[in-house]
């Protein structure tokens, strides 16, 4: 086991809003956490920054030691909460156009998840409903033989059985070297698959503990838990 | 489709005891192959993680056992077997019991209950 990815002190200003506030974290390889917090808590600020996508105020990030970098982005596997796809392109160009760019990316993956999931590589994007297209996303995303994959909010737009394959999709793919983050508001969906949960609140960490530790000591669920920390 | 887990319990507790259970029951047998810990994990929806370490503490109890590079598979020591059925058997009773007391039975009206039950069933 080794750390993947590290902040300390990570401070994120917009103007007078903090977004995020003197956060400090480490992610071991081979684990599975969810960041989870209410709206407008930080959870995307940080997913961009670890991303590369925003610059913090102050404070230090490392991902297997590098700065953020090109070298930082070639081991992490991002799906952003929007797409950034090409709605015109049909999904084969699509997946042309990740294996140009990712030495990781592995093809034969990406189709057989989208055989198993009956979705024609020559659609278009802009013709497939919501879920479909993020169930595409998603399958880009796994694909790559990353050492960390970042998950904003994937299950959101889909159904209940997709969501359990989407889910199965994710254990599938990943390997006990690599991690994953997932950040959700469906906690109930998916906490039994997370090893670790952050819970962060106005920027802060408000908590970070194993699945296993917060049943076991509190005799409750994450969600039942998330539920009382953040009650409104 | 995933194992029906309790939310409030932890899962690898009960990863456990759903594993003795297929094993009592006798889905898996003595010296049966139990699929890796991926496709457990996969089979059930939870983390592989998790799933290690159940399998570790059912190793540990001597339930299963591992063969280097070849699986894990179920003991084949028929004693110990018997032995968690009868102690699975009282739990089941003492619950039982307890159930029947707390709405108002002593033990001999729910034993001629019983009785009674067991040989409307024969008929």
């Amino acid at each position: 086991m080794s750390t993947l990815l590290e902040c300390k002190n990570l401070t994120k200003r917009y103007g007078k809003v903090t977004a995020l506030d003197q956060v400090s974290l480490r992610i071991e390889s081979g684990h599975i956490v969810g960041l989870l917090g209410p709206n407008g808590s930080g959870k995307t600020t940080l997913i961009k920054i670890i991303n590369g996508l925003l610059t913090p105020t102050s404070g230090e990030i490392t991902v297997e030691g590098n700065p953020i970098s090109i070298e930082s982005k070639k081991v992490v596997s991002y799906l952003p909460d929007h797409t950034y796809l090409n709605m015109n392109q049909r999904v084969c160009d699509v997946i042309g156009f990740f294996k140009k760019f990712y030495d990781d990316f592995d093809e034969n993956r990406a189709y057989d998840m989208l055989a198993k999931l009956s979705i024609n590589p020559k659609d278009r994007l802009k013709s497939m409903s919501k879920g479909t297209k993020e169930k595409v996303q998603l399958i880009l995303v796994m694909s790559r033989r990353a050492d960390l994959y970042i998950l904003d909010e994937p299950i959101a737009g889909v159904d209940p059985a997709a969501r359990d394959y989407i889910l199965n999709v994710i254990l599938n793919n990943y390997d006990q070297n690599a991690s994953i983050i997932i950040s959700t508001h469906l906690i109930a969906d998916i906490e039994n698959i997370l090893d670790e949960v952050i819970f962060i609140q106005n920027g802060q960490i408000k908590l970070t503990s194993s699945v296993e530790e917060i049943r076991a000591e509190k005799n409750m669920s994450v969600d039942a838990l998330f539920r009382e920390v953040f009650r409104c | 489709m995933p194992w029906n887990l309790d939310s409030d319990r932890p899962i690898f507790i009960q990863i456990v005891e759903r594993i003795q259970m297929q094993i009592l029951s006798g889905k898996y047998q003595p010296g049966d192959k139990l699929p890796s810990v991926r496709d457990l994990a996969m089979e059930a929806a939870v983390n592989p993680n998790t799933m290690q370490k159940a399998l570790a503490e059912l190793e540990r109890s001597g339930l299963v056992y591992t063969q280097r590079t070849s699986g894990r598979f179920i003991t084949e020591d028929q004693n110990m077997i018997e032995q968690l059925k009868k102690e699975h058997a009282k739990q089941t009773m003492d619950t039982f019991l307890l159930n029947m007391q707390r709405i108002g039975y002593s033990k001999e009206e729910t034993l001629e209950m019983m009785s009674e039950a067991a040989k409307g069933e024969n008929a």
